[in-house]
């Protein structure tokens, strides 16, 4: 059967991530985008809603099993509120979620609840590369195997927090195949590059990150001797960055739509222009359209469907929609929209990175 | 609990309607382009047949007198059926008898009686067709308020005058079979939209005379006529609503409405199917030139066509959930207006885009006759036309979310 409704427990998660969004979030999104800073207690109280834990078993450490679905239900109310400090708060999920859907038995157990257990702590993933062509399912980054270690070479970036990691979760080619190291910080070989400046999320401190000769034990690869499955993994940051995406544009919806409201121009307001209405009727079809995209990939991941083609084609559908409709928004405020006093430039800042941020989040 | 698990009942009636599109619709597709008003008589008959066996005298999602078991799917199972058929051909799908737009309008606005009465007519031996007459020469989208047919009581009957323009299938309503159509007309002409109902004019009803057979750019085997009544008397009880205007009340008129809530998701559906028969019929024509999709690759490293071809079928794809989602809120009984109107923006704009890439992306093959590729072009528009514009469904869609009523935004 068909059913477009979140369940009881998921509606109850939604209405608490969303107050955090509303008043946390939401009013910290400015000063923390300008200050290129996150206060520690609004990423604190945002792990404290213990998403990520309620989808770890607690064999691990956790209180419950994954749901991808619940997963960008939760996403998308906390893009809405501001993506630096979602991608933040849903950080250790890229070093955890891997672990728990392509680790041993014996990895669950040793890395999931030094994470799940305690407070936010940076525990990263070192995903994306600095090429233009980058493509997660051909990486530059290499792992050979040398005897008992596989040695690391590559380059990565867009690594959140890599200054103050705990530990990475670090993706490279292992003959012809995309696989995962785990690597605690400070290991020889590992160099943290400098902060990098980017258009949007700038609150989210990110770095570049270099491989050289990293000596990595073999029980420290990712599932082991045979490795992992990536595609699930690749789907589910695919599902996650598109479900925060969804949050952004709705969050640019919602702030165009009043305003058009109240702007007037020659006596009436905007909104009762077609030029503006139709754009706002474009915006909302375009978020609504996109979001089942988006839920009917979690809910095959949920189901144990194969699902790469549709995470792809929702992330594709999502990233699009984000440009779009935050450029809209920018649109319909005008010359104010261009203005930093108003959230939705950086929606817009923000927006544009969706295309690139695959690696950055997962469900 | 979310979830997009397609029924099992669905499923088998989706498989069914593929082997019709297949056999009974593909084959004869472009003769009957050709051949524009011509019956396609082998396509109805059997569909009359089929539908008989399954036990539906129409297409149309009947309130169940069974106790249901499980919950309803009727909207949501007719989405699937008109994507497939349209799928198969949408001219053709338009010949489909027993049950359009009027028995979708006499579902919504009719009487447990009138529903009886008025669809019983397709259940007969021979297949029969109805038809929805909104639209008259000086307006289209300003409809329902413009209506300009008359409905006068006369004792126990109603005299109908007025003339219609664009009705689907009224041909075969009228005079290739006993169907019947909607005719939309004005008990009180003072009173705007308030005073425009619905009533059912039945095939032979003298006064109700079909004047003109349209010439289109495609789904050319469905036909599209005018219809004029003159001094046209239907019984009192062919009245579908209230017989009188009650200030500030536009009850009647909200009858239209709801058989556009029902409607309008199916045009999209229709849309979906010929945009999904493009789309398929290209990827299969460059499988045939070795030429493959990569999915999972970055826009940097895809080539154009690839890129074009996963960005119309991510638009698909969204679109096609959109317009179950608001099946699924129909057969919920849950309003679903803003959805409605939504899906059917996005199918409208999906199947033109699509069907235009397609012609372009095969280059001489799509432009020729040779393939369906080109009658799919034209077929699409009408679907960014019909049962409100896509400018007339952003505007319902902006109206709904912005709050505001028709003065404030028109
Ligand atoms: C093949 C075919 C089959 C049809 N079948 C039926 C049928 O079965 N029954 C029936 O009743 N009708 C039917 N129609 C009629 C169809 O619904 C109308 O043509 C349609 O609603 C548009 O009306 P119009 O043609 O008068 O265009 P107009 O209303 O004159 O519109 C012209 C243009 O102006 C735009 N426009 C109009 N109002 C506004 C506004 N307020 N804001 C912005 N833009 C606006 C429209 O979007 C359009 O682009 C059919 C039409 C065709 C072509």
């Amino acid at each position: 059967m068909y059913s477009f409704e979140p369940d009881e427990e998921q509606r109850m998660l939604i209405e608490a991530v969303e107050r955090y969004a509303t008043n946390d979030l939401r009013t910290a999104a400015h000063d923390a985008d300008e200050a290129g800073e996150l206060p520690v207690e609004l990423i604190e109280k945002g792990w404290g809603l213990g998403v990520l834990q309620a989808s770890i078993p607690e064999a691990y450490g956790g209180f419950g099993d994954r749901s991808a679905v619940t997963g960008v239900l939760a996403a998308e109310a906390m893009g809405w509120g501001d993506l630096a400090s979602a991608l933040a708060v849903m950080l250790p999920a890229t070093y955890a979620m891997p672990v728990l859907l392509g680790g041993t038995e014996e990895q669950k157990t040793r890395w999931l609840p030094p994470v799940i257990e305690a407070e936010w702590k940076p525990y990263v993933a070192a995903f994306i590369e600095p090429s233009f062509d980058f493509y997660a399912g051909d990486m530059r980054t290499t792992a050979k195997k040398n005897g008992d270690v596989y040695l690391l070479n590559g380059e990565k970036a867009y690594v959140p927090f890599a200054e103050t990691a705990e530990a990475f979760l670090i993706y490279a080619v292992v003959d012809g195949q995309t696989q995962a190291f785990i690597v605690p910080a400070g290991a020889e070989g590992l160099t943290i590059g400098e902060r990098e400046k980017l258009m949007g999320i700038g609150a989210l401190p990110t770095y570049q990150v270099k491989m050289d000769d990293l000596l990595v034990p073999l029980e420290s690869k990712l599932g082991g001797e045979q490795g992992f499955d990536f595609s699930p993994v690749l789907a589910s940051t695919q599902v996650a960055i598109a479900a925060l995406a969804v949050g952004v544009s709705k969050a640019a919806l919602d702030y165009a739509l009043p305003y058009a409201k109240e702007r007037e121009v020659w006596g009436v307001p905007i909104a009762q222009k077609q030029a503006i209405a139709f754009m706002l009727a474009e915006m909302a079809t375009e978020v609504e359209a996109i979001r089942l995209l988006v839920w009917e990939a979690a809910w095959m991941l949920d189901v144990g469907k194969e699902a790469s083609k549709e995470a792809y084609m929702a992330l594709n559908g999502a990233s699009d929609m984000a440009m779009t409709v935050t450029d809209q928004a920018v649109q319909v405020l005008g010359g104010h929209g261009y203005i930093r006093e108003h959230p939705v430039e950086l929606w817009m800042r923000n927006g544009r990175g969706i295309s690139t941020f695959a690696g950055l989040a997962m469900v | 609990m979310i979830s997009f698990e397609m029924p099992e009942s669905i499923r088998k009636t989706a498989v069914l309607m593929e082997t019709i599109a297949d056999n009974m619709m593909r084959p004869v597709a472009r003769y009957f382009d050709e051949h524009e008003h011509e019956i396609p008589w082998d396509y109805i008959n059997f569909m009359h047949e089929a539908m008989k066996q399954m036990g539906v005298g129409s297409i149309t999602p009947k309130e169940g007198k069974k106790k249901r078991k499980g919950p309803r799917l009727g909207f949501q199972r007719q989405a699937f059926m008109l994507e497939m058929l349209s799928w198969g051909d949408s001219g053709l799908f338009l010949c489909t008898p027993g049950g359009g737009l009027g028995s979708a309008t006499v579902l919504a606005a009719g009487t447990p009686e009138q529903k009886e009465r008025f669809l019983s007519c397709h259940t007969g031996d021979k297949p029969t067709f109805d038809a929805m007459a909104l639209t008259e020469p000086h307006a289209g989208s300003a409809m329902p308020a413009e209506v300009r047919t008359t409905a006068v009581r006369d004792g126990d009957e109603w005299v109908l005058n007025g003339e219609k323009i664009f009705v689907t299938a009224g041909h075969k309503a009228l005079v290739d079979s006993d169907g019947f159509v909607v005719i939309w007309a004005t008990i009180d002409p003072a009173a705007g939209r308030a005073g425009v109902r619905p009533f059912v004019v039945e095939a032979g009803t003298p006064g109700c005379t079909v004047t003109k057979l349209e010439h289109k750019l495609g789904i050319r085997a469905s036909d599209t006529v005018s219809i004029v009544l003159q001094d046209c008397r239907v019984p009192f009880e062919n009245l579908m609503g209230s017989p009188e205007v009650k200030k500030k009340k536009t009850k009647g008129f909200k009858g239209a409405m709801a058989t556009f809530d029902a409607t309008r998701p199916l045009i999209a559906a229709m849309a979906v199917g010929v945009a999904r028969a493009a789309l398929e019929s290209v990827k299969q024509m460059l499988e045939e030139h070795e030429i493959g999709i990569r999915y999972g690759l970055p826009r940097s490293r895809l080539t154009n066509i690839e890129r074009e071809i996963i960005d119309m079928e991510t638009m698909l794809r969204s679109t096609w959930l959109l317009t179950i989602k608001a099946m699924w809120l129909a057969d919920e009984r849950k309003p679903n207006t803003i959805e409605a109107s939504m899906c059917k923006v996005r199918a409208g704009d999906l199947v033109v885009k699509v069907t235009q890439r397609a012609v372009e992306i095969m280059g001489p093959l799509g432009y020729s006759r040779e393939y369906l590729l080109e009658k799919w072009f034209r077929d699409a528009k009408i679907n960014d036309l019909y049962e409100g514009t896509g400018q007339i469904n952003r505007l319902i869609v902006a109206r709904r979310i912005l709050d505001y009523s028709r003065h404030e935004l028109s």
